[in-house]
């Protein structure tokens, strides 16, 4: 189907950005959600976020990206607050996927495409050669070559996401943020908006921080894993090192095995099953230790 | 939906722009052309060159080239109001005359000639004051409500607010015979018999919305991908949104300061804009520039020609042509999103 391994297209690879939350406190309106977290991301390399639901995931996302402002702490993008920057300054190093995205109907592949150059215009620079370069580029990237003048609504959903990941791409920005971007879509489209999110990675050098709901999928495609459990950081680092079954147990309450898949060699879950539930099979288990919960 | 080799379903601006402005052309014409005075139309057009009798120069240049030149203004702010109203409600429903914009507007103009104020000076900006408290309160009653995904929820909400604000009309009207003459001038939309004076009044006003819509148009298009889309692109949806509501008031203000409230235009005219441009404001709203005048003066004409040699109020005549168009966008389909 699509896949994203033709020539690199180099002359576009990034400086990197440093995004880093120090001491965050966020939530909505008076209801704290994270307190007191800090991160650093890894520059240049996909970072999955994971946790169960209401962990703060989507939470930290978004102060991340500037579209939540913080309760307490601060978000600092190369060592600046990032609420202090001109949000035009922002938007050139960091582009976000929302989790909920709509078009109105009647909008083509090209014309969402072009609202990511919208951080480069101004009054003076109306639409430039750079810009549409930039476009083109975006939606060759995201394999959309072809469609530009496809409306969305016509599209199928993992095309149509990776029509909004190219508005993100054409914003030329060197770090960008997807929230659940597989969350709506079916298996073969998951894939294929993950394997665009590697060629990003991988080829354009870009630092991709993703909200990700599915565990699995987060291993497989990240090469950082950061889990989350009530609004703490519970651990981080690479997928392969991190995962084990205490912290698959400490953050969803579900016991299971770990094996590495034959092919890829990213962590599998096998055996799951709930604590309670089915305890004729629940291995003899030491109980959780050293972990820094409880 | 997905047959393969999809055209592109609308016209280019460049196309479409032009032929909509020999359409207004005609139109323009037409009603200076046309009317309940015994004129032929020939003699209207001597008359317009100035080689007629002085009663073919009256009707023409002091009565019909006037009243044409309000049906332009008032046509192009309602449609414009409109669409940019469409656009920061994300609403295609959001109009300004159902909303009860207008009938703050109106209900300003009534308090302040209540309260003693007659200077026509004053009815533009005390208008304008009127359409910002309309707006702000609708959009706020609809956000309280959480209507957010529900368009049909707000125009309930502007049509509560409206029919409690006509009410209070009236309800002045009660204690003052005086001034109601005066003030129904304002509560009945006409573009008959206004001053051109009063149409010079408003320039600053346009002038205005027209260097702030230059400001927040590009951030304010983006708004149609959602909040955070376009918090993403380094807007602040917050600031676009309230500019943008001042725009809507100066606007719909001037309009009803000079025509009275006159409703439905603002959800006609961006209507036919996006089916013929496609849905992004900055294109909607060069379209509205010359469909709301095409719609505002042919109705008017219209209105002095349907039952010559009375006339039917232009307020009626846009609702008899939008309300057909509100049941059916409603009725299509799914709403479409904006």
């Amino acid at each position: 189907m699509n896949s994203f391994n033709r020539a690199i297209p180099t002359e576009h690879i990034h400086p990197a950005v440093e995004l880093e939350a120090r001491q965050l406190v966020a939530g909505h309106g008076d209801k704290v959600i994270i307190d007191g977290l800090d991160l650093n991301l890894p520059t240049g390399k996909i970072t999955a976020i994971v946790g169960p639901n209401g962990c703060g995931k989507s939470t930290l996302l978004n102060s991340l990206a500037r579209t939540l402002k913080p309760l307490g702490g601060s978000i600092l993008l190369d060592g600046q607050d990032i609420h202090r920057l001109p949000g035009r300054d922002v938007a050139r190093k960091l582009a976000l996927l929302p989790q909920e995205t709509s078009a109105p109907e009647g909008m083509s592949v090209e014309d969402l495409v072009r609202f990511g150059r919208q951080p480069h215009q101004s009054w003076l620079s109306q639409w430039s050669p750079d810009d549409q370069r930039a476009v083109k580029r975006a939606i060759k990237a995201a394999d959309l070559t072809g469609m530009e003048n496809r409306m969305l609504e016509e599209l199928s959903g993992g095309q149509r996401q990776r029509a909004w990941i190219a508005m993100a791409v054409a914003q030329d920005t060197p770090s960008l943020l997807l929230d659940e971007p597989t969350s709506a879509l079916d298996l073969g489209h998951q894939l294929e908006v993950f394997e665009l999110i590697r060629h990003l990675s991988a080829d354009h050098g870009k630092t991709i921080v993703m909200v990700v709901h599915d565990l699995l999928s987060a291993c497989r495609f990240a090469d950082h894993l950061v889990a989350m459990h009530d609004g703490r950081l519970i651990t981080q680092g690479a997928p392969g090192q991190v995962l084990t079954p205490e912290l698959v147990h400490q953050l969803y309450g579900v016991h299971c095995d770990i094996l590495p898949d034959p092919v890829t060699g990213s962590p599998m879950l096998i055996n799951m099953h709930r604590a309670s539930k089915n305890p004729r099979q629940a291995p003899a288990k030491a109980p959780i230790s050293g972990d820094n919960d409880e | 939906m997905t047959s393969g080799q999809a055209p592109r379903h609308h016209w280019p601006l460049r196309q479409v722009f032009p032929a909509t402005a020999l359409v207004l052309l005609l139109v323009c014409l037409a009603s200076l052309m046309l009317g309940a005075g015994d004129l032929s139309p020939q003699a209207a057009l001597q008359a317009l060159f100035g080689q007629s009798s002085d009663e073919a120069n009256f009707i023409v240049r002091e009565l019909r080239l006037p009243r044409t030149l309000i049906g332009f203004l008032v046509g192009a702010m309602l449609g414009c109001a409109g669409a940019l109203m469409q656009t920061l409600a994300r609403n295609p429903l959001a109009e300004p005359g159902l909303l009860g914009v207008s009938a703050g507007s109106s209900f300003a103009v009534t308090l302040a000639l209540m309260l003693g104020a007659s200077a026509a000076t004053l009815t533009v900006h005390v208008a304008q004051l009127g359409a910002l408290a309309g707006c702000l309160l609708v959009l706020s009653a609809a956000r309280i409500q959480g209507v957010g995904n529900d368009p049909v929820r707000l125009v309930l909400a502007g049509a509560t607010l409206t029919g409690l604000l006509l009410s209070l009309i009236w309800l002045l009207l009660m204690f003052d015979q005086r001034s109601a003459d005066e003030i129904r001038f304002w509560i009945t939309g006409s573009v008959a018999g206004r001053s051109l004076d009063m149409a010079l009044q408003l320039m600053p006003s346009l002038g205005l919305a027209f260097i702030l819509t230059l400001i927040i148009i590009r951030p304010l298009a983006s708004l149609a991908l959602g909040e955070r889309a376009a918090q993403g692109l380094g807007h602040h949806p917050g600031r676009i949104r309230f500019i943008a509501v001042v725009i809507v008031a100066l606007l719909v203000g001037s309009a009803t300061a000079v025509a009275g409230p006159i409703i439905f235009v603002g959800l006609v005219v961006p209507f036919i804009a996006r089916a013929l441009a496609g849905p992004d404001i900055r294109r909607t709203l060069w379209l509205c520039l010359t469909l709301g005048p095409i719609i505002v003066i042919s109705a008017d004409t219209l209105s002095r020609l349907l039952v010559a040699p009375a006339e039917l109020p232009l307020g009626v005549l846009t609702a008899l042509i939008g309300a057909p168009v509100l049941l059916m966008v409603v009725r299509s389909r799914r709403l479409p999103t904006l």
